[in-house]
């Protein structure tokens, strides 16, 4: 009995809080839009007993979905936000590697300081934080004048509104996630390791390729997904830093919301992104079982 | 046919192996080792044995090149390879941790120094199998080190340090990390190993009995300093100082003060109003000098009634420690001195002769104890 309680636990939380919720976005997404509060057709009306679910459920379709398929501006910002997202990735690792190699390296009574100083951007608000970036880079922002001031530029540089504003940001947000991990796993690599590549003819550049980055690979995966997950559907960056020709998932999504009125539209396009989501979550955690089974 | 005694280091004409040459490392203000000058001989099994912070791991990993000399040279071969790095010297160590890769299987951990060398793959495969072989670790080549035990980890270090067929094996602490029983039939195995390979080993261990059991020659260290190298039985038998004997096994040491009675022969006072004792010495020790002498427990007599012999001393029993095959009583003398002896178990428990507050005489022979100045 105790066993089941216990079990049951999170298969309640997870019910409540993920499959719930996703069952009502995705019988939004089957819906029509009408002018009506809530902006959708058909509500489902328990008091008309089994006839009243029966009409409902035959109101469904798959109609925002075929729309979806149609409409290639869904599609080019579901591939757009892929990109977007391996990209920053990809940059993430290559600035957020030789952090964390360097702070594992440093002498132990410096890491509390360094890791602390990773964090430290999370005490200001995520939003806040952005918007000095569009501060920063707009044409007449501190970088701009920093640049004509030393002369390397005559006229400013168009960095915000652009794909590169929106790299920049993401890169910035989603630094530390990326460092945590690597640092958790290049901080518990043995150093007697390295003394023994060594020992047995490895320079120090090829130590580091054969030992110390295979052993630091899940870190690197774990935090490469901490960065490519919730980059895809990032809304806060790319509306802020990002142009008009900055096409993301994120942002298509909101203007249905809330521009649009077009929840149906809307939900579907939420339940495409989950289920592309899916697959990288999925590989997300056969990395973590698999470190924890060749710990264990 | 008379077998030669493995002895290099007697031969003046024997060139050794390895040369420290007045070796100094400092850290800072702290001096690890202290002025070390040692020759170890090609095929010898050479131990470093000493307490923790006694400089012996310094001194061997300036072997592997992981440190370098603060001064003085350390000649390999006939070349100074005081600051030549890990990587491009024939020496391979056995880590204390083992240090074997976990994302590579035991084959891949072995393969990885031959690797290096991109020597070509049917050569790797051949010396590979060679060393399981050797190492009987056929059966466990393909799986990782987190899936074998520790005494199969410790002959994987081994295979993989060998595989390079090194001039030196730099060893540390080697069985530190395996159980009593298991360590006792792998220092026979690693004894077995040296000779069958010829390699050159260096030890590093603070377990006298392992030094011992596998040693030809052992290097008692002490705050980074040599204090002695002999043999095992000569560092046992004959120690040159008080830390040796004290360091080396069980040992009783009685300090007074040593007048000549005959050629190599000397009484030592040791208390008021007590007989001196007798012991013979080729060290000299002028007139009243200070001294101490050390007599394992083992030499030392017990007896119920006073034997007819050159030292005797009366004590009561305090203490028995029954080790199984051997037990040690502790004899208080008359002083509140204690004096350790040593007796086999010859006899069933129940049929001891001696137990606790018995009034025991103790007695040794002139020859039994070494006399020394410090």
């Amino acid at each position: 009995m105790r066993r089941i309680f216990v079990i049951a636990v999170p298969y309640l939380w997870l019910l409540a809080l993920f499959l719930v919720p996703f069952l009502i976005v995705l019988k939004i997404a089957l819906s029509d839009m009408a002018l009506a509060i809530p902006p959708y057709a058909p509500t489902l009306d328990f008091q008309a007993g089994w006839a009243g679910i029966k009409a409902f459920v035959s109101e469904l379709d798959f109609e925002n979905f075929t729309f979806l398929a149609s409409d290639d501006l869904y599609w080019k910002a579901y591939l757009s936000s892929l990109r977007i997202a391996l990209v920053s990735t990809f940059l993430t690792l290559l600035i957020g590697y030789p952090m964390a190699y360097a702070m594992a390296r440093s002498p132990e009574a410096w890491r509390p300081t360094l890791l602390m100083l990773v964090i430290l951007p999370f005490w200001t608000s995520f939003l806040i934080r952005v918007y000095s970036w569009m501060g920063i880079l707009s044409s007449e922002g501190y970088l701009n004048q920093f640049l004509l001031w030393i002369g390397l530029i005559d006229t400013p540089l168009a960095i915000i509104n652009t794909n590169l504003a929106v790299y920049i940001g993401v890169v910035y947000t989603y630094l530390p996630f990326m460092i945590l991990p690597v640092y958790a796993t290049l901080e518990k690599l043995d150093g007697q390791l390295l003394e023994a590549a060594e020992d047995l003819g490895c320079s120090r550049l090829s130590a580091f390729w054969l030992v110390t980055f295979p052993l630091s690979r899940s870190g690197i995966i774990a935090g490469c997904f901490l960065v490519f997950i919730p980059t895809i559907g990032e809304f806060v960056i790319p509306s802020l830093l990002g142009g008009s020709d900055t096409l993301m998932i994120g942002k298509v999504l909101w203007e249905e919301f809330f521009s649009n009125r077009d929840w149906p539209v809307a939900s579907a396009v939420a339940v495409i992104l989950l289920l592309i989501l899916i697959i990288p979550i999925v590989l997300f955690q056969r990395n973590e079982q698999k470190q924890r089974e060749s710990e264990g | 046919m008379p077998q030669t005694v493995f002895a290099p280091w007697d031969d003046p004409k024997e060139t050794p192996l390895i040369r420290f040459e007045g070796v100094t490392k400092r850290f800072g203000d702290f001096t690890a080792i202290d002025n070390v000058s040692v020759d170890i001989f090609a095929r010898e099994f050479f131990a470093l044995l000493g307490p923790s912070g006694c400089g012996k791991t310094t001194l061997m990993r300036m072997l592997g090149g992981f440190e370098t000399p603060t001064e003085g040279k350390i000649w390999l071969g006939g070349q100074d390879i005081g600051r030549t790095p890990p990587n491009k010297r024939p020496v391979n160590m056995m880590f204390q941790s083992y240090a074997l890769f976990p994302h590579l299987s035991v084959w891949e951990n072995i393969a990885f120094g031959l690797r290096r060398e991109r020597l070509d793959k049917d050569k790797i495969a051949a010396r590979v199998e060679e060393m399981l072989r050797l190492t009987r670790l056929q059966r466990f080549a393909k799986r990782k080190p987190h899936q074998i035990s520790g005494g199969q980890r410790q002959r994987v270090a081994l295979a993989r340090s060998l595989a390079k067929a090194p001039k030196l094996l730099l060893l540390d602490e080697p069985l530190g990390a395996l159980d009593a029983k298991l360590r006792q039939d792998t220092q026979f195995e690693l004894v077995d190993i040296q000779e069958k390979t010829g390699t050159t080993f260096v030890i590093v261990t603070h377990d006298q009995e392992e030094a011992m059991t596998v040693a030809t020659r052992v290097a008692v260290m002490d705050e980074g300093r040599i204090v002695q190298i002999s043999t095992p039985d000569k560092i046992y038998e004959e120690p040159q100082s008080v830390y040796v004997a004290d360091f080396i096994g069980d040992v009783n040491i009685i300090e007074g003060t040593a007048s000549a009675t005959g050629p190599e022969t000397y009484a030592i006072t040791w208390g008021e109003g007590r007989p001196p004792l007798i012991a013979q010495s080729q060290r000299s020790f002028s007139e009243g000098q200070a001294c101490s002498l050390a007599i394992r427990p083992e030499k030392v007599a017990i007896h119920a009634q006073e034997p007819e012999a050159l030292n005797r001393v009366r004590g009561k029993i305090l203490d028995i420690a029954y080790l199984g095959n051997l037990s040690t009583y502790h004899v208080e003398l008359a002083g509140g001195q204690i004096v350790k002896a040593q007796e086999a178990n010859t006899r069933r428990i129940a049929r001891r002769s001696f137990t606790w507050e018995d009034e025991v005489w103790l007695s040794w022979s002139d020859t039994a104890g070494v006399l020394l100045a410090e």
